[in-house]
């Protein structure tokens, strides 16, 4: 199997793209989750179901609207270009960008789930103990979800590893920005360098195994342990 | 005499069937327009219908090769149909250039784009979008222009690559890039551009872009496909070709 310096470049940034995706989802998706699992406000179904759009959209077409947004006339652009960033399109940070809202259904999800099998119980137990909010939110809360945290980070890390219609609509294939392993590979198929494409769709099917069957057996482990905590506080 | 009749009516009829039949074809992206225009025509002309699939090439040619079951290919370069030609995908001696794709550096801006290419040397542009040489035709003939007007050293820095000819045309049309390498296919009517500017690149700054077309297998005995090979050669097809800024 021979990858070329090229086909490494895409894997480290692949890599890196999914990492920075993975820890800003992480950040963005916990209040919102938090909120959709608690909230009776009206607002909770209409929010619920914009989160979850972006599995409605085929990628290309997504990718085509983030675009035409992130453009110099689009409302992000024009955002982007007052705050003087310039144009994110063709960039690291518009990939971001569109990698985060493509996976973002793949981090609120688990964490509606485990904030919702939490029940109000422990955060009530914390309160009684005079734990402030944040307190409580960081000791009880975050611990007892935990499974839902690694369960949403493995989700959107895979997901961005996989991307490929959003980053090819808005990446514009420069090496070392915007070619990710997913472009580089189709590349290799359209160019009809199939042994190329085997070997490079082979490194990354093999890491992306490795990855998520480590993760479930780290997300098994704490699982069994928060477990019997919240028997023992029971 | 009554019975005459029958068998020379259902005669007739068994004609017809046999005659209208149908053609799946394989066709370039960059050739959408003109063929669906052109296919309507077949089917006046001919009373065959052809059924219309458009793509990337590569991709056709993957599938080709893994019995797609298409009776004809306009590709979007010459290597494709002979290549399939060579590996037994396709009858040998029914290759042709059906089109010659053209050239042309566009922006959106009106007065933005002189008649020269000049503005490849300046920097009053931040992007250049071009299709991935890689993987289309028209992306090579790009390089080759920004080879032969030595802008290079300005020019590399800010290109973007589309994946298709298609894409190149978003990147530009949506403004995220200020220019771009285009086929002139996509942004004229009858020989004008439709909106803001472009230098219809001379073709001796490239290698021509040859678009050849070819029966496949599939469609060896297939009357339809053949009376459509033919039909893209006669007046009424090189009128509509053109039309669409196709060289011929």
């Amino acid at each position: 199997m021979h990858l070329s310096a090229e086909d490494f470049q895409a894997i480290v940034l692949t890599l890196q793209l999914a990492s920075v995706t993975t820890v800003l989802l992480l950040l963005l998706a916990t209040p919102v989750a938090w909120w959709l699992a608690h909230t009776r406000s009206a607002w909770r179904s209409p929010v619920a179901s914009l989160v979850a759009l972006p599995l409605v959209l085929p990628p290309t077409v997504l990718g085509f609207y983030l675009l035409v947004a992130l453009g110099p006339h689009g409302p992000i652009g024009e955002f982007t270009q007052w705050a003087g960033w310039g144009t994110l399109a063709f960039s690291f940070w518009g990939l971001v960008l569109g990698s985060v809202v493509y996976s973002l259904p793949f981090a609120v999800q688990p964490l509606v789930n485990a904030f919702e099998a939490m029940g109000p119980r422990p955060m009530e137990v914390a309160a009684t103990l005079r734990a402030n909010t944040w307190d409580a939110f960081f000791t009880v809360a975050v611990p007892l979800a935990k499974p839902g945290f690694v369960m949403a980070a493995m989700l959107s890390f895979a997901h961005t590893v996989g991307e490929f219609g959003v980053v090819l609509m808005i990446g514009g294939n420069i090496p070392d920005q915007t070619r990710v392993v997913s472009t580089q590979i189709y590349g290799h198929v359209e160019a009809m360098e199939y042994a190329q494409a085997h070997g490079l769709a082979g490194v990354m099917l093999v890491f992306s195994f490795v990855v998520l069957l480590g993760l479930s057996w780290f997300n098994r482990r704490p699982n069994r342990h928060a477990h019997r905590h919240q028997k023992a506080g029971a | 005499m009554k019975l005459r009749l029958f068998l020379a009516l259902t005669s007739a009829m068994y004609c017809l069937t046999t005659q209208a039949g149908e053609v799946a074809v394989a066709v370039a992206a960059n050739f959408s327009a003109p063929m669906q225009k052109i296919a309507k025509a077949f089917e006046q002309d001919t009373g065959h219908k052809a059924q219309l699939a458009f793509g990337a090439t590569g991709k056709f040619y993957a599938q080709i090769k893994n019995g797609a079951p298409f009776s004809v290919l306009l590709a979007a370069d010459d290597e494709t149909p002979a290549r399939l030609e060579q590996e037994g995908w396709a009858i040998a001696g029914t290759r042709f250039t059906y089109a010659v794709g053209r050239l042309a550096l566009w922006s959106k801006q009106p007065n933005f784009v002189d008649e020269k290419g000049e503005i490849l040397r300046s920097n009053r542009f931040e992007k250049l979008a071009i299709a991935d040489p890689k993987l289309a035709p028209f992306g090579v003939a790009a390089m080759e222009v920004i080879q032969r007007m030595g802008v290079q050293p300005n020019v590399m820095p800010k290109i973007v690559q589309g994946d298709s000819i298609g894409q190149t045309y978003q990147f530009v049309s949506t403004e995220n890039a200020q220019l771009g390498f285009v086929a002139l296919s996509q942004i004229s009517i009858d020989g004008r551009i439709t909106q803001g500017s472009a230098w219809v690149v001379p073709q001796s700054l490239y290698t021509p872009l040859k678009q050849d077309a070819v029966l496949l297998k599939a469609g060896k005995d297939n009357a339809a496909a053949l009376a459509l090979l033919k039909y893209l050669q006669s007046d009424a097809a090189k009128t509509i070709i053109r039309g669409y800024g196709y060289a011929l």
